[in-house]
Parts: C-alpha cells; sequence; structure tokens
C-alpha cells in the first residue's frame, strides 16, 4: 500500500497510539510532527477522487473521497490540529494528547469518507473521543457537563444512522452526497442529527454547556473539530435547503443576548461559535456555488480566530485560575502577549479590514444581498456588530483591562504563545492576502472582491459606531456589571423542567399506587371478613352439626310433607 | 497586598501580590482613559461625515461605470450603518439587561 492509499486522518489516529510510549523531547517532536506530516500527506499526496473501498455484505464503503471541499476542511483541520498541539504541548497528560489526536484525526476521517456507513463510523469516534476532554478538568461539574456532552453527541450518531438506514431502504445508494434538500423521514433524520452537532436553536446548549467545562488546552481542540464538522456534512448533504437560512439567522442574532450577560469568558466564546455557525448555516442554505464558498472561507477563518481567542482565554484561566469576568481586569500589564493575541483574534472574529473574518464573512453577506432576503440581511448585520460587542470588546476589555483586579501573573509559557502567535499571524495573513484562501476553495473561480472602498468604509462605520455605543454605556454605567451567575437557556428544560416533569409523574404515579393498594387492601380485608363471618369459627356455615341432628331434620321435614299430602 | 483571599488557589501558578514600586501605567490615569474615549467620539464623527462623502464618490463613480453597488434602498440612507451599528449595540445591551432579570440565576443553580 503506498502513501498516497493511505486514508487522511489515520496519522493521527495511528499517531496518537505511540504518544503513551514516548517521553521527553521526542513526545514533543513526535506531537507536532504527526499533524504536519498529516498537513504535507494530505496537501502532496493524496490524489482526488475515490480510494479504499470495502466491501461490506452487499454495500460498497467508500474509506477515501477526496475533492475540493473536503479538502477546505481537511487542511484546515490538520493545521488547527497542529497549532492545537503545540498549544498543549506542555501537558503531562497522555489521556488528554491521546483523546485529542484521536479527535482529530476522526474528524478528518469524517471528512474525507465517501459513504453514510463510514462517516456515522468517524461521527460516533469524535464523540467518544472528544469526552475525554471535557472529562480530564476533573470537576465534578466537568464530569456531568461531560455525561450531557456524551448522551447529546451519540445521540446525534444515533439519529444519523436511523436516517442513513432509512435513505438506503429507499434509494440503496450509500454515497455521502447531497440528499437535494428536507423532503423524507430519511433525510429529516439526517439533517437533525447534523444540526445537533452544528448547534440549532433548541440544539445548542451542549456546546456553551461542555466547552467551558473542558480543560484549558481541551477546549481549543474541541472549539474545531465537532461544529466544523457539522457545517462541512450541512455543505455535503444539504446545499440550497432553504430551512437553513431561518435557523443560521436565528442562530447569529439569538446567543448575543447571552453572550452579553454571560460572566464566564469561555462560555462567551461558545456563544459566539454558535453566532459564527449562523452565518455558515445561511450560506449553505442559500446554496449558490459563491456562497458556499463564503460558508467554506468563514469555516477555514473562524477554526483559526475561534481557536486563537479560546487559546488566550485558556492562557488566562491557565495563569490566573479563572475565566471569569467579574474576577478579571487589568491583565494586560503582566500578559501583553496574550492580549495582544486576544485582540487580533476578536478583530478578526468582528472582520475588521485587514483581518480573516472580513474576507470571509462578506462573501456570505453578499449572497444574501444578491438574494435579496433583506430581514435575513438585517439580522446578520445586527449579529455583525453583537459580535463584535461580546466578542470583540467585552472579552479583551474584561480579562485585560476594565478595572485593575490586582492579580499579577505570569506571561502564558512560550509553547502557548507561539501557538496563538502562529495563528494571529494567519488571522491577519489571510486578511491582507486573501488570494491563497480563495484558491483553496471549492467553487472556482472565485472573483470575490473583498476591498473596496464602500466595503470598508461602511463596515468600519458598523464597528466602530457599536465601539462607541459599548463605550457611551460604559462610560455612564449603564453596561450591565459583570456578575457571578447561571443564567436560563433552553437547557433549563433538560436539566430542571425536565426532571421536575419527571419527578412530578413519579410522586403522582407513586400516590395513584399507594390509592389503589390502599383500596385493595381495604376490599382484601372486607371481603376476608365477610368470608370469615360466615366460615370463621363463629360462622354459621362453619358450625359442625351432628348426624343425627340431619336425621331428625330430614324425618320432620318428611313428616310435613306427609301431613301436607294429606291434607 | 490586595489578592482576594477566596480566589482558587488550585491553578499552577500562585498570583503574586502588586508590587508597590510598580511604575503607573498610561492607563492608569483617568485623564487618560478620558482622552481615549473622547478620541473614539472623533474618530466615529469624522468616520460619519468623511466616509459618507467617500461613499457618495464612490457611488457615484460606479453609476458612470454602469454599475449598481446597493441591493437595498435603505443601504445609501445618510449613516445606515453607523446608526446601525450604535443603536443596534445599545438596543442589544438593554434587551440584554432586561433578559437578566428574567434569566439571571445564582452560579450554582444547577447543583454541580
Amino acid at each position: 500500500m503506498g502513501i498516497e492509499q493511505l486514508p487522511p486522518g489515520w496519522l493521527l489516529i495511528l499517531g496518537a497510539l505511540l504518544i503513551p510510549l514516548l517521553r521527553g523531547r521526542m513526545k514533543a517532536i513526535w506531537l507536532l510532527a504527526v499533524p504536519a506530516a498529516g498537513l504535507v500527506h494530505l496537501v502532496f499526496f493524496v490524489p482526488d477522487g475515490s480510494g479504499m473501498v470495502a466491501s461490506m455484505f452487499e454495500y460498497d464503503l467508500v474509506l477515501v473521497r477526496v475533492d475540493s471541499l473536503a479538502r477546505v476542511w481537511g487542511t484546515i483541520f490538520h493545521i488547527a490540529a497542529f497549532i492545537a498541539a503545540l498549544y498543549a504541548l506542555h501537558l503531562k497528560d497522555d489521556v488528554q494528547q491521546v483523546a485529542a489526536f484521536l479527535y482529530a484525526g476522526a474528524a478528518i476521517g469524517a471528512v474525507f469518507a465517501g459513504d453514510w456507513i463510514t462517516l456515522f463510523v468517524y461521527w460516533e469516534l469524535t464523540a467518544i473521543t472528544s469526552v475525554w476532554l471535557v472529562w480530564a478538568s476533573g470537576t465534578e461539574r466537568a464530569i456531568r457537563a461531560g455525561v450531557r456532552y456524551l448522551i447529546v453527541q451519540v445521540g446525534s450518531g444515533v439519529l444519523l444512522l436511523a436516517g442513513v438506514i432509512l435513505h438506503v431502504r429507499q434509494t440503496g445508494s450509500l454515497e455521502f452526497t447531497n440528499l437535494g434538500g428536507v423532503n423524507d423521514a430519511a433525510s429529516l433524520l439526517i439533517f437533525v442529527a447534523m444540526g445537533i452537532k452544528a448547534a440549532f436553536p433548541f440544539l445548542h446548549n451542549w456546546l456553551g454547556d461542555a466547552y467551558p467545562e473542558a480543560t484549558v488546552t481541551g477546549t481549543v481542540w474541541l472549539s474545531t473539530f465537532t461544529t466544523k464538522l457539522a457545517i462541512y456534512g450541512l455543505a455535503r448533504a444539504f446545499p440550497g435547503e432553504a430551512l437553513l437560512i431561518p435557523i443560521g439567522a436565528a442562530m447569529t442574532a439569538f446567543p448575543i443576548f447571552f453572550a452579553v450577560i454571560e460572566n464566564d469568558l469561555r462560555r462567551v466564546l461558545a456563544y459566539s461559535t454558535n453566532n459564527q455557525l449562523g452565518f455558515m448555516v445561511v450560506g449553505i442554505g442559500i446554496g449558490t456555488a459563491a456562497s458556499i464558498n463564503g460558508t467554506a472561507a468563514h469555516a477555514f477563518a473562524d477554526i483559526l480566530f475561534k481557536s486563537l481567542l479560546f487559546m488566550s482565554m485558556g492562557a488566562v484561566l491557565f495563569r490566573t485560575g479563572t475565566c471569569k469576568a467579574s474576577e478579571l481586569g487589568g491583565l494586560y500589564k503582566s500578559m501583553p502577549w496574550t492580549c495582544a493575541f486576544c485582540i487580533i483574534g476578536a478583530a478578526s472574529i468582528s472582520a475588521f479590514p485587514l483581518t480573516s473574518g472580513f474576507v470571509s464573512k462578506s462573501i456570505i453577506l453578499t449572497e444574501v444581498s444578491n438574494a435579496h432576503f433583506a430581514v435575513v440581511w438585517l439580522l446578520l448585520l445586527f449579529a455583525s456588530a453583537g459580535v463584535f460587542h461580546h466578542s470583540g470588546i467585552k472579552i479583551p476589555y474584561f480579562a485585560f483591562f476594565a478595572h485593575d483586579s490586582g492579580i499579577r501573573v505570569k506571561e502564558a509559557p512560550l509553547n502557548m504563545l507561539i501557538a496563538m502567535g502562529i495563528a494571529a499571524a494567519m488571522c491577519i495573513g489571510i486578511g491582507v492576502f486573501p488570494g491563497p484562501l480563495y484558491a483553496l476553495l471549492p467553487n472556482q473561480p472565485e472573483t470575490y472582491v473583498p476591498y473596496t472602498l464602500p466595503h470598508v468604509v461602511t463596515q468600519l462605520q458598523l464597528l466602530l459606531w457599536a465601539a462607541l455605543a459599548f463605550s457611551v454605556l460604559n462610560w455612564y454605567r449603564i453596561y450591565p456589571p459583570e456578575l457571578r451567575s447561571t443564567n436560563l437557556d433552553f437547557d433549563w428544560v433538560y436539566r430542571r423542567a425536565g426532571p421536575a416533569v419527571v419527578s412530578a409523574c413519579g410522586r403522582l404515579i407513586t400516590s395513584v399506587q399507594h390509592a389503589a393498594v390502599t383500596v385493595a387492601q381495604d376490599g382484601l380485608v372486607w371481603a376476608i371478613e365477610r368470608v370469615h363471618r360466615h366460615h370463621g369459627p363463629q360462622g354459621l356455615l362453619a358450625r359442625t352439626s351432628p348426624t343425627g341432628s340431619l336425621a331428625l331434620w330430614v324425618a320432620i321435614l318428611l313428616g310435613a310433607v306427609l301431613v301436607l299430602y294429606f291434607t | 497586598m490586595t489578592v482576594d483571599p477566596t480566589r482558587p488557589t488550585d491553578h499552577n501558578d500562585p498570583i503574586a501580590p502588586i508590587d508597590l514600586s510598580e511604575h503607573p501605567r498610561w492607563l492608569d490615569a483617568f485623564e487618560n482613559v478620558r482622552k481615549v474615549y473622547r478620541s473614539l467620539w472623533a474618530v466615529c464623527l469624522l468616520l460619519l461625515v468623511g466616509g459618507e462623502g467617500l461613499l457618495r464618490w464612490a457611488h457615484h463613480r460606479s453609476q458612470q461605470a454602469g454599475d449598481t453597488h446597493h441591493a437595498f434602498a435603505f443601504e445609501s440612507w445618510p449613516g445606515f450603518y453607523a446608526l446601525f451599528g450604535f443603536i443596534g449595540s445599545v438596543g442589544l445591551v438593554l434587551a440584554a439587561k432586561e433578559l437578566r432579570k428574567l434569566l439571571m440565576r445564582a452560579e450554582d443553580y444547577y447543583g454541580d
């Protein structure tokens, strides 16, 4: 078997198995070399087309299918894995290192899956490997959040499998390809399965629940793969599905309200993940060649700036022991590099000119505008201002500026700084030279021109006036203070209302059962008493009469009959 | 020593107390924060007025080239983007503040 036949992702999966055996410098080299080798392998050795066909029963499984769409995700997944591995290089926890590599490998494998069964296997593998990154925190909270995460993720896989079985029965085809919209039970099940991982509204809580509970380095891995894999799945199976437009628009808008009042800065980033996914989902829903390109470009850019933001908040958590806005402030004095990288990530997610968000998100907005969806366009514009508000300003402001919390710590470790530096350089590199990213996009030629005078001016107007709004509200102390709190979200339904309903049902059943038992017992006692009265020791029917008295009664009866007969 | 005694101590690096001999930073002075605030106002106003001029010039030029730029009529309202960004953000924060009354619970609400 030649190297070109090795499925993408397997280098990471096989590489993970060696991690526990290595020590010291060798281990560090290995952790960096494996994702780098994976990227080189994908870019230079893996040919386009289908490979590794395996037969299972009467079906052919296509383990590898390489095309331009898969290459975008495969490339950025490898880059993100390299950056995350570098960021986690100091870690002395083999469980996390192995789980992270298996997780990344599974996600890459899923991107190159050519059939639904292969996709399903990788889909579930991402779930059961990634949960260890949550559990590794070791707190009671993290373990519970991890269990909830696992239930949701595995549940998504079960729905996917159910949909796939129906789909294969109907069509006889296993090929993982465009389903032509949500039009029957099979496609609906697959749609919901992907919707869970993509954090559609009401299916989104696992994200804000689990990510902030994961370890410092674990969240960086988590932020890249699961949700973006789902975006890839939707782009592959449901391009042009109109349902995705309102769903995506809702995803961009509603999380920003929660993000404004959330205190845990990593949870703020989880909400902003949800918001950015919304833009990608809208792009898939529009379904033109340009909008799919926009989604792919934005997924690529988002993985970098979202990793960067999670890395900077992770560094703060690592050094100070907290990620709560109410406890932090003034950290620019002791962590200036982390602060600078965080600001670059914040500018990128806000789509400032010369950053990656500016050249990727605007493709989607332009396509919405070309399709004349005015309301959706206004919602996305509102969400763009909103994301600047909570991720662009709130995150760096409350962590690094605001009032000085008095915390003085060391700057983040060198490996973390280099990892953040690479991500920051790529955010700016893509923003300044979008050409290479555009050349990678699935639908060529990509002719979008991001740097026009109106685009730059209007974007700056939108963002700087949003910044002014924040400043004015802060200046006059109208801005809501950061408070230690839990904000209810839809997960209240299954974490509070659900258990409450179940326990109320339990109480109802218990009392009905109790009443039924009481009635039955009373009835039984009554029946026994009745029987006892007649058949008990004092009972009429229980008297033992001597045979002689029977003969006497018979004689009396016969005598009576005789008397009656003759009278 | 201004370190909060309730701060969790299970992180990797002990938090050093503020060194009182630490030289003050530029942003520590309130008048400098006010300078930043006022500069932002200036930049925003400049961007609103100057940007409007630039947009009109660009629009005029693209019309001459036979290209209609605006997909929506409201995009060409004067200061649309700036005011949308400002009003949208203020609305967002005020709405979120109201939302807090409805949604905010104690940190250990879920009991873990």
